[in-house]
C-alpha cells in the first residue's frame, strides 16, 4: 500500500446555507483496499460521498482519480470515470429486469434495436462471475432486499467501477446475506477495486475494512488502520469522548436481564396463542409483562416484523388468539389496536413513520390526535403543552416544535416516533428495530429511553436484527423460526451463542452465521 | 385468454412479462366477452362495414391516447392533447390553400411545438404536468376558438393529401385505420427495442433511480410531451381531412377519454408499467362499447355516460384484483 493512491480527496469543504457541512477533509484510496467511513449521523459521510460521486459540487478541494485532477458534474460523469454507489436506499428500477437494471443506458444492440438475448446472457455471466446466482430476466422487485442490493453491486462491476462506495450495505440483510457481500467485496479487493464501506455495525467494520476515516461534525477526526485499533477507542474517536467517559456495555440497556424475576408474577400485559398471518406466519406464542422488555429475535424473513402487525391489526390474522391485559381480542385495524393501549413504530421509519413535510409539532400528536381533539378542532395549547413536554423528556435536538421532521437526524425522528406513542399512554409498545440506521450517540440514548419505559411498567416487545441490542436489552427473548416461535431465553440463558443457535438451528444458514456473527 | 396463451408463451417470457399479461388481462377479457355478446345480440355488430367503422371512428382518439401512454409511461398527465388537436385542424385547413404539404406540416408543427412548450415548463420550471397541461388546455383553446372566431374553416379542396388521410381506403381499409396501426406498431417496437422506450419505463419506474443511473431524464420527458403533442396533432388533421374542415371545438373532452383508454387497458398512472399493447385494447373496448350502445339504439347519450363512468370503474377494479393475484402468486 506503499504505492500512489488510487483516489485522493484533499481538503473537501461544502457548506449548505450559512452551515458547514465538511470542512478540510481529505480522503485516500489505495487499489484494492476497503477503507471504512465512519461518523456518526451528520458527521458529513453523505455529504463527502455525494460529492465524490458527483451529484453534490465541492465548495473546496482538490480529487484526484489516479493522479489526475477530476470534477464530476453528475452521477453520470463519475460513473464513466469509474466511481460507483450503491445507495442504503437502492436506487434501482423495480418494474424492470435484473439485466436492464445492470445494463440501462448500455444496452447491446443490433441494428440500433436491443438485442434482448445477448443483454440477457451478459448479465448471467456477470452475475455468475460475481458468484450470485440471481435470475437476470426476474424483475427487481421480485428480488428480497439483500438481491438487490448485490444486482446494484453488479452494476457498479459492469460499469467498470474502480472506486465503489457501498452506503449501509448491510442495513437490511441476515447474517447469511451478510456474508455473501463479504464473498463479493473480497471478490473486488482481489481485482484491485477501492471500496468505501460506511456502515455503523462495528463488527462488519472489523471484519472486512482495512483502513478507518473518521468523520465529527464535518471535520476529519483520523484515519487509522482496522488492525491495532480498539473498538473503544473507534467509539471514542467518533463521539469525541473519552474512555473514560464511556463506561456503560455496547449499548445504552446497561443490563437489564435480571429484571425479570421481579416481574415475573405480574399479569401478562399481552399474550398471544397460535398466531397465524398471511403467508410467512404459522404459529406464534408468547407473552409480554408490564416492565418487561422481551427481545423478537429470528433470521429476515423469519416473520418478525410479520408478528407485530398482526397484534397491531395492520395485518388480517387467520389463526390464533391475541390477549390483552388477559382479555381476548381481535384488532381489526391499528386503531382498534391503538384504543387498546398498543403503539407500534415500524422498523421503516421514512416509509412507515415520519410524515416527512409536517412538524416535529403535528407528527408528535399524530396518534394522540382524537384526545386532543374536541368538536373536530385541535387544541393548539394542549398540543404545544405535550410536544413541549416530549420534546424536554426525550432530549429532541431540533430548532422549534414547528420544524419539518424531515429535516432532523434519525435519531430525533426515531424519538419523535417515540414521543408520538407515549402521549398515547400505551400499555404495550412495539419497537421494530428502533435502532436501525442511526448513529450510536443517539442509539445508546433511544436504548437508555426504552429502558426507563419499561421501569415505569411499560410492556415492551422490541424486534432487533443486532444480537447485542436483544442480549443486554431483554428480560426474555423469543426466538422465532419460518414463522413459529421456536425457543424462549429468560435471565442467564440469554447469550449471542443461544440466541444464533434457536435462530439458525436446522437451517443452512447456520453455519453463515457463526462465521459473521458476534459471536465473540 | 390467460390460460389459452400463457403455456404456449412460457418460458420466452419471464414473471414480469406474466404480470402485466395478466394486468392487461382484464381488458382483453372485457372486449372479447363485449365482442362475443355484440355478435350474438346484433346482427349488424360483427359485420366487416361495422367494425370497419368502429375502428375508423376510433382511430384519431386511438393517436391521441398513444401519445398519451408515453406521457403516463413516465408518470405525467397530458391534459392539454385535446386542445393541441383543435389548434393543429385548425392550422391545417387555414393553410390548406398552400398546398397539403404545408398545411400537415403546420398543423402537426404547431400542436408538436406546443407539446415542447408543455415539457419545458414541467423540466426546466418545474411545475406539475398536471397544472402545466391544464393551462395549455385553456389557453390552446382559447386560441383556437379566437383566431378562428369560433368559426369551423373550411379546408381547401387543393390540398388533396389532406382529404385523403381522413377520408382515403387503401384497399378496403380507411387511411386513418392504416395510420392507426401503423402508429401502434412503432410504439410497440419504440417501447420494447429502442433506449428511447426503455428510458421512459426507467424514468416512470423511479426518476430518482434513472437520473443516478446517468440517463436524461429531462430531456426524456420533455421529449414524451412533444411526441404527445406531435400525435395529437396528427389526430388533428385527419380529423380536418375527415370532416373538410379544421373546427375549433374538435377533440373537445378528448384528453378525458385518452386517459380513461390508458388506464383501462392497463398502463398505471403511477407509471413504469404498461404500453402500447395495453393502450390499444383499451381504445378498441371503449370503441366496442360506444358503439353497441349505438346499436342498442334506446340508450339516451347521458345514460350511456353513466354507464361508460361505471364500466371504466369497473374494468379497473378488474384489473387491480389480477395484479395482487399476479403479485401473490
Amino acid at each position: 500500500m506503499s504505492d500512489a493512491p488510487l483516489l485522493r480527496m484533499e481538503g473537501i469543504s461544502k457548506a449548505f446555507g450559512g452551515a458547514m457541512a465538511l470542512d478540510r477533509v481529505d480522503l485516500s484510496l489505495q487499489r484494492g483496499e476497503v477503507h471504512a467511513l465512519v461518523g456518526e449521523n451528520g458527521a458529513g459521510k453523505s455529504t463527502l460521498m455525494k460529492i465524490l460521486t458527483g451529484a453534490y459540487h465541492r465548495d473546496a478541494g482538490v480529487v484526484q482519480l489516479e493522479g489526475s485532477e477530476v470534477d464530476f458534474d453528475t452521477p453520470a460523469d463519475a460513473q464513466g470515470a469509474g466511481v460507483c454507489a450503491v445507495h442504503q436506499e437502492i436506487h434501482l428500477l423495480s418494474h424492470r429486469t435484473v439485466a436492464e437494471n445492470i445494463y440501462i443506458g448500455r444496452e447491446p444492440t443490433r441494428y440500433g434495436f436491443i438485442d434482448w438475448g445477448r443483454m440477457n446472457a451478459q448479465a448471467a455471466e456477470l452475475l455468475r462471475g460475481l458468484g450470485l446466482d440471481i435470475d437476470p430476466e426476474a424483475t427487481v422487485e421480485s428480488l428480497n432486499t439483500a438481491r438487490q442490493q448485490m444486482v446494484a453491486i453488479a452494476r457498479g462491476v459492469s460499469l467498470g467501477a474502480r472506486v465503489l462506495v457501498l452506503d449501509e450495505p448491510t442495513s437490511s440483510l441476515s447474517p447469511r446475506e451478510v456474508s455473501i457481500l463479504y464473498e463479493l467485496v473480497a471478490r473486488l479487493k482481489a481485482n484491485g477495486t477501492a471500496i468505501v464501506y460506511i456502515s455503523h455495525r462495528f463488527d462488519e467494520l472489523y471484519a472486512i475494512c482495512d483502513r478507518v476515516t473518521v468523520l465529527r461534525d464535518g471535520k476529519l477526526v483520523a484515519t487509522r488502520a482496522m488492525a491495532g485499533l480498539e473498538r473503544l477507542d473507534l467509539v471514542c474517536l467518533m463521539l469525541g469522548k473519552s474512555r473514560e467517559a464511556l463506561r456503560d456495555g455496547v449499548t445504552g440497556f446497561g443490563d437489564h436481564r435480571d429484571a425479570g424475576e421481579a416481574v415475573a408474577d405480574r399479569p401478562a400485559v399481552l399474550r398471544t396463542e397460535h398466531v397465524a398471518s398471511g403467508a410467512k406466519l404459522h404459529d406464534v406464542s408468547f407473552e409480554v409483562r408490564p416492565g418487561e422488555i422481551v427481545g423478537l429475535a429470528g433470521l429476515l424473513g423469519s416473520g418478525r416484523t410479520e408478528t407485530a402487525r398482526a397484534i397491531f391489526g395492520a395485518d388480517v390474522r387467520n389463526g390464533g388468539t391475541v390477549f390483552v391485559h388477559g382479555e381476548s381480542v381481535n384488532p381489526r385495524t391499528p386503531d382498534d389496536a391503538i384504543r387498546m393501549g398498543v403503539g407500534f413504530v415500524s422498523e421503516d421509519r421514512k416509509a412507515e413513520g415520519i410524515i416527512p413535510e409536517l412538524s416535529i409539532r403535528e407528527n408528535l400528536t399524530l396518534a394522540a390526535l382524537p384526545t386532543l381533539t374536541k368538536f373536530g378542532v385541535v387544541s393548539r395549547v394542549k398540543q404545544r403543552e405535550i410536544v413541549e413536554r416530549y420534546m424536554t423528556r426525550l432530549g429532541i435536538k431540533a430548532s422549534s416544535a414547528d420544524q419539518r421532521i424531515r429535516e432532523l437526524s434519525g435519531g430525533n425522528q426515531q424519538k419523535v416516533l417515540l414521543a408520538r406513542w407515549l402521549c398515547t399512554d400505551p400499555k404495550l409498545l412495539i419497537l421494530d428495530e428502533p435502532t436501525r440506521g442511526i448513529d450510536i450517540g443517539a442509539k445508546g440514548e433511544i436504548q437508555r429511553l426504552v429502558n426507563e419505559l419499561a421501569k415505569l411498567g411499560m410492556g415492551v416487545l422490541m424486534i432487533s436484527s443486532e444480537i447485542e441490542e436483544l442480549t443486554e436489552g431483554s428480560t426474555r427473548v423469543v426466538v422465532l423460526r419460518d414463522g413459529c416461535s421456536v425457543a424462549e431465553l429468560t435471565g442467564a440463558e440469554i447469550s449471542p451463542q443461544a440466541i444464533i443457535r434457536a435462530m439458525a438451528s436446522d437451517s443452512p444458514a447456520a453455519s453463515a452465521v457463526n462465521a459473521t456473527s458476534p459471536v465473540s | 385468454m390467460t390460460t389459452g396463451m400463457l403455456p404456449a408463451l412460457r418460458g420466452h417470457f419471464t414473471s414480469s412479462r406474466a404480470v402485466s399479461l395478466l394486468q392487461r388481462g382484464g381488458a382483453v377479457v372485457a372486449l372479447v366477452i363485449a365482442c362475443i355478446a355484440g355478435s350474438m345480440r346484433y346482427y349488424a355488430f360483427a359485420t366487416p362495414e361495422n367494425l370497419l367503422n368502429v375502428l375508423r371512428q376510433n382511430s384519431m382518439l386511438g393517436l391521441v391516447a398513444l401519445g398519451m401512454t408515453f406521457v403516463i409511461l413516465t408518470g405525467g398527465i397530458d391534459l392539454s392533447v385535446g386542445a393541441l388537436l383543435a389548434v393543429s385542424g385548425v392550422i391545417a385547413a387555414m393553410l390548406s390553400k398552400h398546398g397539403s404539404l404545408l398545411a400537415l406540416a403546420g398543423g402537426i408543427g404547431a400542436a408538436t411545438a406546443l407539446g415542447v412548450v408543455n415539457g419545458l415548463l414541467i423540466t426546466r420550471a418545474r411545475i406539475q404536468p398536471f397544472i402545466v397541461t391544464l393551462a395549455m388546455m385553456i389557453a390552446a383553446r382559447g386560441a383556437a376558438l379566437a383566431v378562428t372566431s369560433e368559426q369551423s374553416i373550411p379546408a381547401s379542396p387543393q390540398a388533396s393529401a389532406l382529404t385523403w388521410l381522413g377520408r382515403g381506403q387503401l384497399g378496403p381499409v380507411p387511411v386513418p385505420v392504416v395510420l392507426f396501426f401503423l402508429a401502434y406498431a412503432v410504439a410497440w417496437v419504440t417501447l420494447r427495442y429502442t433506449r428511447f422506450g426503455r428510458y421512459v419505463y426507467a424514468v416512470g419506474d423511479s426518476e430518482e433511480a434513472a437520473r443516478l443511473m446517468g440517463l436524461p431524464a429531462d430531456r426524456l420527458v420533455l421529449a414524451t410531451y412533444a411526441l404527445s403533442g406531435a400525435l395529437a396533432g396528427l389526430a388533428g388533421v385527419v380529423l380536418a381531412g375527415r370532416l373538410g374542415a379544421g373546427q375549433p371545438v374538435a377533440g373537445t373532452g378528448w384528453e378525458l377519454d385518452a386517459i380513461a383508454a390508458v388506464v383501462v387497458g392497463g398502463t398505471l398512472l403511477t407509471g413504469g408499467q404498461g404500453g402500447a399493447g395495453a393502450t390499444i385494447i383499451g381504445v378498441l373496448l371503449l370503441g366496442v362499447i360506444f358503439n353497441l350502445f349505438n346499436l342498442e339504439g334506446t340508450i339516451s347519450p347521458w345514460w350511456q355516460w353513466v354507464l361508460r363512468g361505471t364500466f371504466l370503474m369497473g374494468v379497473v377494479i378488474i384489473q387491480g384484483r389480477l395484479q395482487r393475484r399476479a403479485r401473490s402468486h
